[in-house]
This record gives structure tokens, C-alpha cells and sequence, in this order.
């Protein structure tokens, strides 16, 4: 099988040191240093085939960005294998990076004194884009992102929303068929995200683009992405479908009460007590969550029994979110299996 | 090499996007040319000539180098610096290009802007305030154009390697700073090197800095002669191949051991 992406026991580790406090300290560490060594992506294994669109997620300081960095040739990894479009991105960094596309959401690319269509045509010249390819693809770029009447401003005057859609048509100018995307929505509003996200759909489905994608937003994952790669200090704890982690981690629903009048824990129990029911606090002693079986018996009979009891203001039944899933995973540090 | 052409119209662009910069450019340099005139003007008082230099040939000498140097000069040590710092030397990486040879692009985009749009028209300026003389040969005018190209390229090799050292400094705007310093003074751009104490004119002869500006500023003013003129350009050419060696390993070690900052 070809994988486009194909790492094995992949390891990064950094070297830093770490100051003395006080004065003295300060004098000390001109002369000796104490060094610690961190892991940051510690022997991870992960295959992504073409044409899929992975989710990368993971808390801040997990390492994906260095993992990005490691499978784009911006790092050398401390040892692993690891090869992408075939290559080794370290090794071949020239020919490897002609086919790969990157956006950072935290760093532009563009050049930020001249206009947006003088760093396309440097990028046209650096890709080696003939005419006639990037007259037809960035038309259609162009168009379905709404760039056009960006494209004679200078980088430094666009909003953020309209800098990352430039940042996103850059990135493709050499329609590169893998698409490294590191938090490329964050900080844009509703709109932008969802033209963003219509538009990396497109793409995918038109060149069959592989697309990597980590960030915070788990909206972006869920509208994009089939599969999932979660990260937990440097580690790999789930790498598999999003309806399955749903399936497993969301089996249960959410019933939200807000009384009338305070209730406590110990007598909302004693109503549920012949169901299995995990009773949360909300925002005060009024609000509480119900955590239940995704069973309508079981749902209807925990409601009658407490309506019965108590007056009752609000009442509202929900899914659990993938949000909550995921914070659930990360407080156990681990993924049930099953 | 499109790519790197087109680079050098991208920094064109760069350059006229702050126009001010532009003005405020052309002003400083005959502002220097001037207080440098009326320096050496009073130091020359009746004699007509200091270590075989006239006073003509010393203005000449003085405003050539200076119009010299808006061509070598750059700031691409502290682009790279500042790049490195920042971490945007990631984006870089990402490009399917050699990244010191376009950043040696950018810096002669803007030497060839500086030199049409800064040194000729402040020629013209200093010429008719200021006793300039210019060559009519058209030899020495070959030589000089060779000459100040080897001096770029040196000038640009010595900005790359402060710029490399940020890898392993992190911070190093004092050595840029001092790197400006020692660059001025022992090219030969406020003093001639013929008017060094003899010690240390032999120590400069194992040093880079005067092929950035004193051999191309007397080829010009015609105070290098016959042999002089080939043994200069000789010189230049020889350190601008000499210092692709350390470019080379440090820029090879820096990859190796990069770290981008902040995130």
C-alpha cells in the first residue's frame, strides 16, 4: 500500500537549559548550565493514505506543530523514519517542498509591503507554474475564495479573514496534491471559517488533495474530517474514524434542569436512585445535568421522576458535544477501547 | 533562474512602496559627501597632494565611495536576524529555493535601486556643488563596474555570515552593529587605506574589507595604476570565493541544529 504520508517511531527531542534564579544564579549559568532534555513528539507511528483528510489534534504544547514541522522539513527529526510524497523531506528539501503546500495560521507567507498578486507571481516563478496552468486553476482559486478585489492591496492593509484567504490561495499555486494546514482558522469569524472550510472540501474532492489539519477548533475537524489524530504530550492516544470516538465516548445524552429553587446532589440522587445517573452542578445550585443512557425508557422515566418532585423553570435534552468528548479523553489520558 | 530575476523586481517594489525612505536617502548621502569635503579640504590646507592624493582626487575618492556603498550596502544580516528571531525563517524553508542565494537577490535588488535611483541622480547633485573629477577612460570604467560587483559580493557574503551566526546566537544585534563599524573603518570608506600606519596596512592586506570599498574607490579615481588595478581585482575576486567556505559549513551546521523560535 502507498501512503502518502508514512512515519514510523518518529522522536523529537529539544535541549534547553534552564536559569538559575537570583544573582548569583545569573553568574553561575555564564560558566555552567543546566540542560534538560524535553520530548516533544515522542516514537509516533501514523500512515495517512491520499486522498484522506486528517484532523491533527491535541492540546497546546503536544506537539503537533512540531510534528508539522518535522514531516515539512522545517526539522530534522532526533531519529524515525519518515518519508512523504515518497521522500524524505529533510534530505530532498527542494524537490520535497514543490509538493507540498503549508499554511500557518500564525505566520504569514505573503510578502507584507507589496500587493497580494506581486507575491502570487513570485510564487508563480518560484514554483515554476506554467502560464497556462495558473491562468485556469487561480482563476478558479480566486473565485471561489472571493479574492479578486484583494489581490492590488498590499498584505499589511487586509483583515485577518481576508490575509488567510490569500494565505490559502498561496499555498496552492502549484496545486501541490498535500495540504499541510496549521490552525488555519483561528481568530476568523463564522463566515470566513465556513468559505474556508467549503472551499478545502472542493479542493479535496476535485484534485483529491490530502489534507492535514490541526487546530483548536473541533467545529472545523467535524465538518471536514473523517478521521482523527489525537495527540497527548508527544504521544499518539487515538488515530481512528470521528463517528467512531462519537459512538464510543458519546453514547450517553445530557438532560439540563434548571429548578425553580436550589436543589443538592444528595436529594436529586435519592429521586434517580432505581437509574444509573451522574448528577452535575451548573452554574448554581439550580442548574443541574443529568448525564443518562441514550435509552428513551430511561430518559422519560428520569424526567417523570424528577418533575414529579420539582418545579421545574427550564429543561433542554443534549448530545454530548465532540468538545466534551474530547476533554473527557484528555482527563483520562487515555482512549477506552470498545 | 526566473525566480531569483523575479526576486529582484519584488525588491524593487519593496523599495518604492516607502518613498520617503527614498528622499530622506538621496539626502543623507551628499549630506556625508559634504562634511567629509569640508574635512578633508581643511586637513589638505595648502598642500596639494597627501600620500600621493590631491585634493580633487580625494573628493572624488570620498563622494565615489560613498556612492559606491548605496550599491554593496544592505541589511540583509538583519533581515536574516530578525527572520531567525521570529521564526518566519520556517516559511523560508518551505520554498523550493535556495534561501542565501535569495537573500544575496534581495540585497542586489536593492543595491541596483539604490544605484539608479540614489547614486546617480545624487552624483549629478555633488558634482556640480563639489570639485569632483571623473574619469573619461573607458577602461577604468569597466574595471570599476567589475570592481564594485566583487565589492557587493563580498560586502553581501560578510552580511550573510553575521546573519548566520543568529542560529547560534539568538540574539546578535551587537554583532551586527560592530560588524558596520569595523566594516566602515577598514574598508577604507572614511579613510583611505593608504593613510593607515604601515603595520597596519599589512594586517588589512589579510583581511576582506578592502575589496568593499577602497580598491573599487581607486580604480575609480585612477590612484590604482597598470598592475595595481589587476592585483586589486584579483584580490576581491579571491575573497569572494574564499568566503563561500565558511558560509557554506556554518549555513550547513545552522540547518541542521534549527530551532524555530516561537513555536
Amino acid at each position: 500500500m502507498d501512503y502518502i504520508i508514512d512515519v514510523k517511531e518518529l522522536r523529537k527531542e529539544f535541549t534547553s537549559h534552564s536559569s538559575r534564579s537570583g544573582l548569583k544564579g545569573a553568574f553561575r549559568d555564564l560558566f555552567t548550565r543546566n540542560y534538560t532534555i524535553k520530548t516533544a513528539v515522542d516514537d509516533i507511528s501514523l500512515q495517512i493514505k491520499k486522498g484522506e483528510m486528517v484532523g491533527y489534534i491535541g492540546e497546546n504544547g503536544a506537539g503537533k506543530s512540531t510534528t508539522i514541522k518535522m514531516l515539512t522539513g522545517i526539522l530534522t527529526p532526533t531519529s524515525g523514519h519518515v518519508r512523504v510524497n515518497g521522500m524524505n523531506p529533510h534530505k530532498d528539501r527542494e524537490q520535497f517542498v514543490r509538493s507540498i503546500g503549508v499554511v500557518f495560521g500564525q505566520r504569514s507567507q505573503l510578502w507584507w509591503d507589496i500587493a497580494v498578486q506581486e507575491s502570487f507571481r513570485l510564487l508563480k516563478k518560484v514554483y515554476n507554474v506554467p502560464d497556462e496552468f495558473y491562468n485556469t486553476h487561480m482563476a478558479d482559486v480566486i473565485e471561489t475564495l472571493a479574492i479578486e478585489p484583494l489581490l492590488d492591496k498590499p498584505v499589511r492593509k487586509l483583515s485577518l479573514g481576508q490575509r488567510m484567504r490569500c494565505e490559502l490561495a498561496a499555498a496552492l499555486i502549484h496545486n501541490p496534491p498535500l495540504l499541510f494546514l496549521d490552525e488555519p482558522t483561528i481568530g476568523l469569524d463564522v463566515l470566513v471559517k465556513l468559505k474556508i472550510r467549503e472551499f478545502l472540501k472542493e479542493i479535496n474532492a476535485k484534485y483529491g488533495t490530502t489534507i492535514l489539519l490541526t487546530t483548536h477548533d473541533l467545529s472545523d475537524i467535524e465538518a471536514l474530517c473523517e478521521r482523527v489524530i489525537m495527540l497527548d504530550e508527544g504521544k499518539i492516544i487515538y488515530d481512528g474514524a470521528l463517528r467512531q470516538l462519537r459512538e464510543n465516548w458519546g453514547e450517553g445524552k445530557q438532560i439540563q434542569f434548571s429548578f425553580a429553587e436550589e436543589a443538592t446532589h444528595a436529594e436529586l440522587q435519592s429521586l434517580t436512585h432505581d437509574h444509573l445517573v451522574v448528577w452535575d452542578q451548573g452554574s448554581n445550585a439550580s442548574n443541574w445535568t443529568a448525564s443518562v443512557e441514550n435509552n428513551e425508557d430511561i430518559i422519560s422515566a428520569v424526567i417523570g421522576q424528577v418533575v414529579g418532585a420539582k418545579k421545574i423553570a427550564d429543561l433542554k435534552i443534549v448530545e454530548i458535544t465532540t468538545e466534551e468528548i474530547i476533554r473527557n479523553i484528555y482527563e483520562e489520558g487515555a482512549v477506552r477501547n470498545g | 533562474m526566473a525566480k531569483y530575476m523575479e526576486m529582484i523586481r519584488i525588491r524593487f517594489l519593496m523599495m518604492l512602496a516607502y518613498r520617503t525612505n527614498y528622499y530622506s536617502g538621496i539626502l543623507i548621502y551628499s549630506i556625508n559627501i559634504g562634511a567629509y569635503y569640508f574635512l578633508w579640504s581643511a586637513i589638505y590646507g595648502d598642500k596639494s597632494s597627501i600620500q600621493d592624493l590631491s585634493i580633487v582626487q580625494m573628493t572624488t575618492y570620498i563622494a565615489v565611495s560613498w556612492m559606491a556603498r548605496a550599491f554593496y550596502f544592505n541589511n540583509i544580516d538583519r533581515e536574516i536576524a530578525l527572520e531567525i528571531k521570529e521564526g518566519k525563517v520556517a516559511i523560508e524553508m518551505i520554498r523550493p529555493y535556495n534561501y542565501l542565494g535569495m537573500k544575496m537577490m534581495q540585497g542586489l535588488g536593492e543595491g541596483i535601486f539604490r544605484i539608479l535611483f540614489f547614486s546617480v541622480p545624487g552624483m549629478v547633485i555633488v558634482y556640480f556643488i563639489f570639485p569632483i573629477q571623473f574619469t573619461t577612460h573607458p577602461a577604468t570604467w569597466g574595471y570599476f563596474l567589475i570592481s564594485i560587483l566583487l565589492s557587493f559580493i563580498i560586502n553581501t557574503q560578510i552580511n550573510l555570515l553575521t546573519g548566520i551566526a543568529t542560529f547560534f546566537l539568538f540574539n546578535n544585534d551587537g554583532l551586527i552593529r560592530a560588524k558596520r563599524v569595523v566594516i566602515d573603518l577598514f574598508s577604507g570608506l572614511i579613510l583611505p587605506i593608504s593613510f593607515f600606519p604601515v603595520w597596519a596596512q599589512s594586517v588589512m592586506d589579510y583581511l576582506p574589507f578592502k575589496g568593499i570599498s577602497y580598491i573599487p574607490s581607486m580604480i575609480f579615481t585612477e590612484g590604482f595604476k597598470g598592475n595595481e588595478i589587476l592585483h586589486g581585482l584579483m584580490n576581491q575576486t579571491l575573497w569572494a570565493l574564499v568566503l563561500f567556505i565558511p558560509i557554506q559549513l556554518l549555513w550547513t551546521t545552522a540547518k541542521r541544529q534549527l530551532i524555530v523560535q516561537g513555536g
